[in-house]
């Protein structure tokens, strides 16, 4: 029957479905092993160190805080990790390698929450590496009240990398196209702060402009009112996109 | 064991596959004849799930192929060579694989040396890897499950005269030892060495199928009529001994005695004439013109 007896390949697992625990390494490997996404996940790396060392550096006073720190250091995970979204679903499609993921998995569903894992996963190490060089950088100033962070606060920055990147996947998979995803990802947004700041949609920018309502995330506890308008951001930037992105890998033809 | 079953494509009103119907035994390597243009690449699509038929279906060592649990390790698929992330290195774009389906990998290595592609196109990217290397690297990345099916998409692209030969002797081999192969192309000399089976399509239906001796029918007539079921009759009553193919009938006798036979049967023939051992190419030319479809 084998025609390519090299290695004896054990026949069992012939029939047994890849878990989504292997899915998700896989999807993670993606993210490292091509030429683009090695160089875009050192230099998330490398500016989150070096945020960290330059405001320990040159930063003062309050700055120099455990949260204000923290606060620093996400920065390049949740402005860049959504292009490591993006590319992570767009890049099956721009690159053409679609027919070979949803050839060898072709219950599509089962990639896109592998996807959907291996972004949690990747904004999980990339907190962490956050907290690290912030925690680093803290204990080097050694300022009063280095330490003095409500906790929610370091949740809320948590969450606010898991939503950046969490976008960057739902748009990659609504456009299926790297270049116009990642440009409407910064544009669209930045596009409804201009229109939301005209006086008669001020009501309804509160809500849905996520220059608004997401950066509070990283500046204070937030109260309840303000968790209802990020959730309400998050429902128009995310989960709109990613249920248009579902339903387009779902249905639509693999090219 | 691949089964297509009345398979048809539209798109944007215009169809392109049209109840497509053809069946490959284990055993066997089955070409999947047609220009450019015709339909193959649709109807391999359909076969591996990756386009949704508007009509028919298809089936895959017994159930669609998107029930199969872990595809690649029951069927090696290459549609398009260049379908592989440009920026991954050649070993690394089997690695992954074989991490997703299960498979250690080692397997890589040792399919790179399997297709001829050495240490150093192992460790080049894709981006530098020639048609011919994105052909073997992609016939290596359907091998790597060790699987039972082969469905290849115009594998011979690309490949100099030394690599289609080790392709088709890698291809009997596979069905030798039992595999069912079906590879598509638009080049009849490519196909006509390596399959026992041939399906031909034009304009997005099957405009002949059978065994590759079948259609060979050298020395034969191929004869047409309006009304076949009357021109079967004709050559039944004159006992000559006729083959169907889809667009007529390869008799074994000279033009002039089929030409008796039609005139004793009162019917009308299309076409008459010698198949003058020109065989398949005749054939794949005569039905995949325009006219030979319409």
């Amino acid at each position: 029957m084998s025609a390519a007896a090299l290695t004896a390949v054990p026949l069992e697992g012939r029939d047994a479905r890849p878990g989504l625990g292997r899915l998700t390494l896989v999807e993670l490997r993606k993210m490292t092993d091509t030429r683009a996404g090695f160089w875009l996940q050192l230099a998330i790396a490398a500016l989150t160190v070096f945020v960290a060392v330059a405001v320990a550096i040159w930063g003062v006073g309050p700055d120099q805080q455990f949260g204000s720190l923290l606060g620093a250091t996400i920065q390049p995970a949740s402005i860049l990790g959504p292009v490591v979204g993006v590319l992570l679903v767009s890049s099956e499609w721009s690159q053409r390698t679609a027919q070979i993921t949803f050839g060898l998995v072709p219950r599509r569903g089962r990639v896109v929450v592998a996807k959907l894992l291996a972004g949690l996963a990747w904004s999980a190490l990339a907190f962490a590496l956050a907290v690290g060089a912030a925690a680093v950088a803290a204990a080097v100033a050694n300022v009063d009240g280095a330490w003095d962070v409500p906790i929610a606060l370091v949740f809320q920055d948590a969450l606010y990398v898991v939503i950046s990147v969490l976008g960057g996947i739902a748009f990659g998979a609504a456009l299926l196209a790297s270049a116009p995803a990642i440009v409407l990802y910064f544009v669209l947004p930045i596009s409804w702060a201009i229109v939301g700041s005209l006086s008669f949609l001020e009501g309804i920018a509160g809500w849905l402009d996520s220059s608004r309502t997401m950066d509070a995330m990283v500046n204070e506890v937030l109260s309840g009112e303000e968790w209802a308008r990020v959730a309400t951001t998050a429902a128009l930037w995310v989960l709109l996109p990613l249920l248009i992105g579902t339903w387009r890998i779902l249905k639509g033809e693999v090219r | 064991m691949i089964e297509s079953k009345g398979l048809t494509k539209r798109f944007g009103g215009r169809t392109v596959v049209q109840d497509v119907t053809f069946a490959c035994e284990p055993g066997t390597v089955t070409g999947f004849l047609g220009p450019n243009g015709a339909g193959k690449t649709t109807t391999l699509r359909m076969l591996c799930g990756l386009s949704e038929p508007d009509a028919g279906g298809a089936a895959v060592l017994g159930g669609p192929y998107r029930a199969l649990p872990n595809p690649g390790r029951r069927v090696g698929v290459l549609l398009d060579a260049s379908a592989q992330h440009p920026g991954r290195r050649g070993r690394e774009t089997l690695a992954l694989s074989a991490r997703l389906m299960g498979v250690p990998e080692k397997r890589a290595d040792e399919l790179l040396g399997r297709v001829g592609l050495d240490r150093s196109a192992a460790r080049k990217r894709v981006r530098q890897y020639s048609l011919g290397m994105r052909q073997r690297l992609g016939l290596a990345h359907a091998l790597l499950g060790d699987p039972e099916v082969l469905i290849l998409d115009e594998p011979a692209n690309g490949l100099d005269p030394e690599g289609m030969r080790w392709m088709r002797s890698l291809l009997r081999d596979f069905a030798d030892r039992g595999g069912t192969v079906l590879l598509s192309s638009h080049l009849l000399a490519e196909v006509e060495a390596v399959a026992d089976q041939l399906v031909i399509i034009g304009g997005g239906r099957i405009a002949a199928s059978g065994s590759r001796e079948e259609l060979l029918a050298g020395t034969g007539t191929l004869v047409r009529a309006t009304d076949e079921a009357a021109l079967e009759a004709a050559l039944a009553a004159a006992s000559l001994t006729a083959s169907r193919v889809d667009a007529g009938f390869v008799v074994d006798a000279q033009p002039e005695a089929v030409g008796r036979a039609a005139l004793d049967g009162r019917v009308v023939l299309s076409h008459l004439g010698p198949s003058e051992g020109a065989g398949l190419e005749q054939l794949f030319f005569d039905l995949t013109t325009p006219e030979a479809i319409a």
